[in-house]
């Protein structure tokens, strides 16, 4: 995983967490990686890895078990409502690009229809 | 959590040079601090009276509450910015030093570090590259059982596969219970190990804090930071 510069260190650790879970490449229940460990791969401080599990606790995506690590939820509504947060973002960033080209909101959703067919 | 290490207003003249210049500094129990500035900006001076080479000519150093003396060399271990090993020695001779010399050498972590370094006990002093030299000084001082932590430039002029093992074994041996100050230039490489940074230049601190929120605050990283301070 690459740092952007930009962010603290321990944001950029729990988005990364939270893309793979949206993905679906950690799910329900997995366990993650201790912070030792991941703090090894990483390269940062285990301080810094320790903050980011504890700030997704917080938003309640992950909890521990004592003396067994940490695991994702296993609340589906928990990870849809991240998903759902997700594409809110994804969606408010591509409206904000696609406002400034100048098109009106159905020229957008037949642009958005047409490319999605495409896909299929 | 309280201060392993209190610096106040402290001075250290050569003849009519200020190499430090009424510095105060605290490091945290169980914190990580980056010591950064560029060459002459007074690191090594700092270091080497935390560690007792050098006396001040003004000012406090407290460690574990103790003035500098023989019982913070006890709980203070030392990577010093050059190889501190004689050239007789075989890897295996320079453990022997350590555990003679420092009753909390850890013969075990020891034995690991060494390991995960990919070096052998039977390798000769003289045979080492510098980044093996390197390696070895550093499994040697993380091998003690030490409250403070001491790193003049960890990772100066090693090649990248070996400043990533140095990492590694910085990260892995760290552990809530003992702080450590890491002094660097080569800021990139390094910034993501730290709790908190101090910038020292011309004898003096002139920016601080956590690592992190310096980041939130500035939008940038402690490389940026870094730069924007020197450059000037």
């Amino acid at each position: 995983m690459d740092f952007n510069d930009k962010l603290p260190i321990y944001i950029q650790i729990m988005n990364y967490l939270k893309r793979k879970i949206t993905s679906g490449e950690i799910s329900e229940c997995d366990k993650l990686p201790s912070v030792r460990e991941f703090s090894s791969k990483l390269k940062v401080n285990p301080n810094t890895v320790q903050r980011a599990y504890q700030e997704l606790e917080r938003e309640d995506l992950v909890f521990t078990k004592r003396g067994m690590g940490t695991f994702v939820t296993e609340d589906d509504d928990v990870i849809m409502k991240l998903k759902k947060d997700t594409a809110k973002e994804v969606i408010s960033n591509f409206i904000g690009e696609i406002k400034g080209l100048n098109f009106d909101d159905d020229e957008i959703i037949e642009i958005i229809l047409n490319e999605i067919k495409k896909e299929d | 959590m309280g201060n392993l290490v209190e610096i106040k207003k402290l001075s250290k003249n050569y003849f009519n040079k200020k190499a430090l210049d009424n510095l105060d500094l605290n490091i945290e129990e169980g914190k990580v601090l980056g010591i950064l500035g560029p060459n002459g900006s007074g690191k090594t001076t700092l270091i080497k009276i935390l560690t007792g080479l050098l006396r001040q000519s003004k000012g406090e150093v407290l460690i574990d509450g103790h003035n500098v003396g023989v019982y913070t060399k006890s709980i203070v271990s030392y990577l010093p910015d050059r190889n501190f090993l004689y050239n007789w020695m075989t890897i295996e001779d320079a453990f022997k030093f350590y555990i003679d010399f420092y009753s909390d050498f850890d013969l075990k972590r020891g034995e690991e570090l060494l390991d995960f370094m990919k070096l052998g006990k039977d390798m000769k002093i003289t045979s080492l590259s510098k980044g093996m030299t390197e390696k070895l000084n550093l499994t040697l001082v993380l091998s003690r059982k030490a409250k403070l932590y001491i790193l003049d430039e960890p990772i100066a002029g090693v090649d990248p596969v070996a400043r990533d093992q140095i990492l590694d074994a910085i990260i892995k041996n760290y552990d809530s219970n003992s702080s450590m100050i890491i002094t660097t230039h080569l800021v990139r490489d390094m910034e993501n190990l730290f709790d908190d940074v101090a910038f020292l230049k011309d004898g003096g601190i002139i920016l601080k804090g956590n690592a992190e929120k310096l980041r939130e605050e500035k939008g940038k990283s402690i490389d940026e930071i870094y730069k924007e301070i020197f450059s000037k």
